[in-house]
C-alpha cells in the first residue's frame, strides 16, 4: 500500500461531525466532499502550502511551510516525510526539519540541497512555487538533544548534516540554553555553507556558542583528530554529529577508544534493520493469491513472500517508504529493527520490517 | 454469424503457435503495454481525479435533487443523475482503480488497495475473485469461477443439471440484484466446499458483506429517505430504482465480455506450463469487445475494450481506445480474432446461449476467425491517424504519441 501524510490534529467535535456523516457518504469519508471545496480541509491526511522558498547557498534552499492543520511539534533533529506530486506521481523522502519546533507561526521548514540527478531535490530547489500542495507525512528520527541539557555541548556537522543541527541550535535559542556549545562544521567551500548568516548571528548574540570551521577545498577531509584538535575538552561534551558515513564512522571509532560512546549520538539518515531481537519466525497465507510461505528467524514477511513466489509491492525494503503495507488480518508480527512484537486485526503493517510470530495472514 | 457450425470441438487458437512465435507474440504485446506505462503523468492523473470529482459532484447534486422527489421532475432527474453517478463510480473509477490501474500515481486514495466501491460487494474479496482468480484463469473451464458464476451454464461444455433449467429465470433475478450476486460470488463457493479456504476467512467475509450491505442499505434506503420528510417512500424508490438502472447495466457490459459466440473457452491441460505469449493469446481470445462512441465507453468503464482490458488489466483504461488499432495490427498480423461488436449483438447472443444451454446438448458457436481490419472508405479530409476506425478512434481522450 502506499504511503499517506500523517493524520491531523483535529478538535473532537469536528471528528465527531464527521464520523456521524459517514452514514450518508459511505463507502466514501465527508472529507472526500469537503475537498471538492478545499483540498486542505480534507483531514484524511495532513498536508501544507509551499509559504516561501528561501535560497540558502547557490545550490540549497529552504522550504517553509505552513501546515493546513495546527503542527503536532517535533523534536529539534527529527526528519519529516514529505510527499509531492510530480508529473502525476506522488514522491516522499524524508528530510531533517530545520525549523523551531515551537515556530511563532506554526511555519515548519526543511532545508534542500540541490542534486542534479535527483528526482526530488531539483523539485524543491528549482521547480516548486510557493503556494503549491506537499504532503506532510510522520515526523520520525531519535537524533535529539537529551534530556536533561547537559552543561557543555559539541555539535558536529558536515555539507547538508548541518540541517538537524539548526533546529537543535534554534531550540537551545530559543530556551537561552546556548551557554557552552562548540560547533564544528565541515564543507567544501565558504559560500557553501548553509545557514552561515543564521549561525554567525548566534554566535555574536551568544559568547557561548562557538563556531569552527573547516573547509575540505584547501585541507584535508575532516577527521577524530582535527576536531579534538579544535575542541579540546570533547571528552567532556555531550556530543551531537550529523553527516556522512566516513566522518561518522571515524568519530564512532575515535570515541570507543578514547572517550564515552554512551555520550555520543549520531544523525545517520539510513536506519538498520536486524538491531532487534528476532523471534522464531513463523508462517504466512497471504489472502489475495492464496499464496503459504514461511519465513525462518529473522526472515521478514516480504522475503518470505518472495521466497514463495508471491509478487509483492515494494519500495526500499527498509521500513521508510510504506510501499510494501499490508493489513494484518491475524496474528502477530516481530518489528525486526526494534525486536518489538506488535500487531492487532486490521493494523496496515511494513511486511519489510515484520516477521511473523507464528502464523500470520495478510490481506495481499 | 449465420450457419451453426457442424463440429463440436472448435479448433484452439492456441494450438497454432509454436513457442517461438508466441515468444514473439508476447515481446509485441509487451512493448505496448511498455509505451503506455512509459507515457503516463499528469494527464492521466489529471483525467481520473476529474472523473472522479464529477462524480462526486453529481451524486451530490442528485441527492439533493432528491429531497425534492415528491415532485415528479426532481425524481426523474435526481434517480438518472444518481443511476449515472453510481454507474460512474462502480466501472470506470471502481472497477478500474481497485484492478491498480492507478497505482502508479502513488495516490494513497486512489488505489486498488484503498478504494471502496459503492456497491454491495467489499473490496477485499471482490479482489481476490475478480483481479486474481478471473484474470489470471480466465475463460478456463473449471477454474475460472466467472464462467457462468458457478450458478449458469454458458459453455457447452458444462454438464448439463436438471437446475439450469430454471437459468433464463434466475439470470433476470441476477441481473437485477446483480451487486449481490456479485458479492456473494466472491465468497467462492467452491473454495468453501473444497476447504481451500480456511472457515475463519469465510466468517471474516461474511461479516464483511453484512457490514457493507448493512451500511449500503441503511444510506440508501434509511438515511437519505428520511432526509426527503414526509415523501420519504419516493426518495426510497428513487434510490431503489437507481441502483436497479446501475445492476442492469453493469450485468449487460460484463457478461458481454466473456459470453458473447465469439469468445473461445479452455481447458486445462491446454493452458497447463503456459508461456506469456500463450497467456496473451487466451486472454486476447476468451475476451470481446462492444463498440460505441466515447460516452458508452466512460458509462462502460471502458470494458468495451474488455480485449484491451484482459491483454493489460492494469492500464489506464482511458488508454485502451488509443491501443486498439495497435492490438488489432497484431491480431491481424498473426491471423488471431479480434472479437467485437454491437452491444445489441453482443448482449443478444448472450441471451442466446443462456437460454439455449438451459437445456441439454449444445454446441459452440462458430468463431469470427482472423481479424482483417475493415477497408476504409475513401475520405475527403485526410485522417491524422492514418488507420484507425471510427468506431475505436473516438475512444481516444488524450492524444497518444
Amino acid at each position: 500500500m502506499v504511503e499517506r501524510g500523517a493524520p491531523p490534529q483535529v478538535s473532537p467535535i469536528r471528528k465527531r461531525l464527521l464520523k456521524s456523516a459517514r452514514g450518508l457518504t459511505t463507502p466514501l469519508v465527508p472529507d472526500d466532499y469537503i475537498a471538492l471545496m478545499n483540498p486542505m480541509w480534507s483531514t484524511k491526511e495532513l498536508r501544507g502550502r509551499i509559504e516561501r522558498i528561501q535560497p540558502e547557498t547557490p545550490e540549497a534552499s529552504t522550504i517553509v511551510i505552513k501546515p493546513a492543520f495546527e503542527w503536532p511539534g517535533h523534536e529539534p533533529g527529527q526528519y519529516l516525510r514529505i510527499g509531492v506530486e510530480i508529473d502525476g506521481r506522488r514522491h516522499w523522502r524524508a528530510y531533517s526539519l530545520t525549523s523551531d519546533p515551537d515556530h511563532p507561526e506554526g511555519l515548519l521548514s526543511i532545508t534542500v540541497k540541490h542534486v542534479p540527478e535527483g528526482q526530488m531535490s531539483p523539485h524543491f530547489t528549482r521547480r516548486i512555487e510557493p503556494g503549491a500542495m506537499v504532503f506532510l507525512g510522520g515526523v520520525e528520527g531519535t537524533f535529539g538533544l537529551p534530556d536533561p541539557l547537559p552543561d557543555k555541548l559539541l555539535m558536529i556537522s558536515a555539507g547538508s548534516g548541518i540541517t538537524p543541527i539548526m533546529s537543535m541550535l534554534r531550540e537551545l535559542e530559543r530556551r537561552d540554553a546556548l551557554a557552552d556549545v562548540v560547533h564544528v562544521h565541515s564543507e567544501r567551500r565558504p559560500e557553501s555553507v548553509i545557514f552561515a548568516d543564521l549561525l554567525n548571528g548566534m554566535a555574536e548574540r551568544h559568547p557561548g556558542y562557538v563556531r569552527h570551521e573547516h573547509f575540505t577545498e584547501s585541507r584535508e577531509r575532516l577527521g577524530a583528530a582535527a576536531i579534538c584538535e579544535l575542541c579540546d575538552d570533547w571528552d567532556e561534551r555531550y556530543t551531537l554529529a550529523s553527516g556522512p558515513s566516513e566522518l561518522l564512522d571515524a568519530i564512532t571509532t575515535h570515541w570507543e577508544e578514547r572517550g564515552d560512546p554512551e555520550r555520543l549520538d549520531m544523525e545517520r539518515f539510513q536506519p538498520r534493520i536486524g538491531e532487534g531481537a528476532d523471534g522464531a519466525g513463523g508462517t504466512v497465507r497471504f489472502r489475495v493469491t492464496g499464496i503459504e510461505a514461511r519465513c525462518d528467524t529473522g526472515v521478514p514477511i516480504l522475503a518470505g513472500g518472495e521466497e514463495a513466489g508471491a509478487e509483492l509491492q515494494h519500495g526500499c525494503r527498509m521500513g521508510i517508504c510504506h510501499t510494501c503495507v499490508g493489513k494484518l488480518a491475524e496474528g502477530r508480527v516481530r518489528d525486526l529493527r526494534t525486536g518489538e512484537v506488535h500487531g492487532e486485526q486490521g493494523e496496515m503493517i511494513r511486511i519489510c520490517i515484520n516477521a511473523p510470530e507464528g502464523h500470520v495472514e495478510v490481506e495481499l | 454469424m449465420t450457419k451453426t457450425m457442424e463440429a463440436h470441438q472448435v479448433e484452439s487458437p492456441l494450438a497454432r503457435f509454436s513457442d517461438a512465435e508466441l515468444e514473439q507474440l508476447a515481446k509485441e504485446f509487451d512493448a505496448i503495454h511498455d509505451e503506455v506505462y512509459d507515457d503516463l503523468g499528469e494527464d492521466d492523473a489529471r483525467y481520473i481525479r476529474g472523473v472522479i470529482e464529477f462524480h462526486r459532484r453529481l451524486v451530490v447534486l442528485s441527492r439533493l435533487v432528491l429531497m425534492a422527489s415528491r415532485y415528479k421532475p426532481a425524481w426523474v432527474l435526481g434517480t438518472a443523475g444518481l443511476s449515472v453517478a453510481k454507474i460512474l463510480e462502480n466501472m470506470e473509477i471502481g472497477h478500474n482503480v481497485m484492478h491498480g490501474q492507478w497505482d502508479w500515481m502513488n495516490d494513497p486514495d486512489i488505489n486498488s488497495q484503498t478504494w471502496d466501491w459503492d456497491t454491495a460487494s467489499p473490496a477485499s474479496a471482490w479482489r481476490h475473485s475478480h483481479n486474481y482468480v478471473h484474470h489470471t484463469f480466465t475463460n478456463i473451464r473449471g477454474k475460472d469461477k466467472d464462467l457462468g458464476y458457478e450458478i449458469m451454464r454458458i459453455d457447452p461444455h458444462q454438464p448439463w443439471h436438471p437446475v439450469y433449467l430454471l437459468q433464463p429465470f434466475y439470470n433476470v433475478v441476477l441481473m437485477l440484484f446483480f451487486e449481490w450476486g456479485v458479492a456473494l460470488h466472491d465468497l467462492d463457493f467452491d473454495a468453501i466446499r473444497s476447504g481451500e479456504k480456511p472457515l475463519k476467512q469465510v466468517r471474516d467475509e461474511l461479516r464483511e458483506i453484512a457490514t457493507k450491505g448493512v451500511r449500503q442499505a441503511l444510506k440508501d434506503y434509511v438515511f437519505f429517505p428520511a432526509l426527503s420528510g414526509r415523501e420519504w417512500k419516493k426518495t426510497l424508490y428513487a434510490n431503489f430504482t437507481a441502483n436497479l438502472i446501475r445492476n442492469v447495466w453493469s450485468n449487460a457490459i460484463i457478461f458481454c465480455g466473456h459470453f458473447p459466440d465469439q469468445t473461445y473457452t479452455f481447458t486445462e491441460e491446454e493452458t497447463a506450463d503456459e508461456s506469456r505469449g500463450g497467456w496473451y493469446v487466451r486472454q486476447l481470445t476468451g475476451a470481446a469487445n462492444i463498440e460505441g462512441g466515447p460516452l458508452f465507453h466512460v458509462m462502460s468503464g471502458n470494458l468495451g475494450y474488455q480485449v484491451e482490458h484482459h491483454l493489460y488489466p492494469d492500464m489506464p483504461s482511458s488508454r485502451y481506445g488509443q491501443i486498439a488499432p495497435k492490438v488489432r495490427k497484431i491480431c491481424e498480423k498473426w491471423g488471431l480474432p479480434y472479437n467485437t461488436g454491437p452491444l445489441r449483438k453482443q448482449w443478444g447472443t448472450v441471451q442466446r446461449t443462456i437460454l439455449r444451454l438451459a437445456f441439454p446438448g449444445g454446441r459452440e458457436r462458430p468463431k469470427p476467425g482472423a481479424w482483417k481490419e475493415p477497408e476504409r472508405q475513401p475520405e475527403p479530409h485526410p485522417r491524422r491517424n492514418g488507420d484507425v476506425d471510427r468506431s475505436t478512434a473516438e475512444g481516444a481522450l488524450t492524444p497518444f504519441p
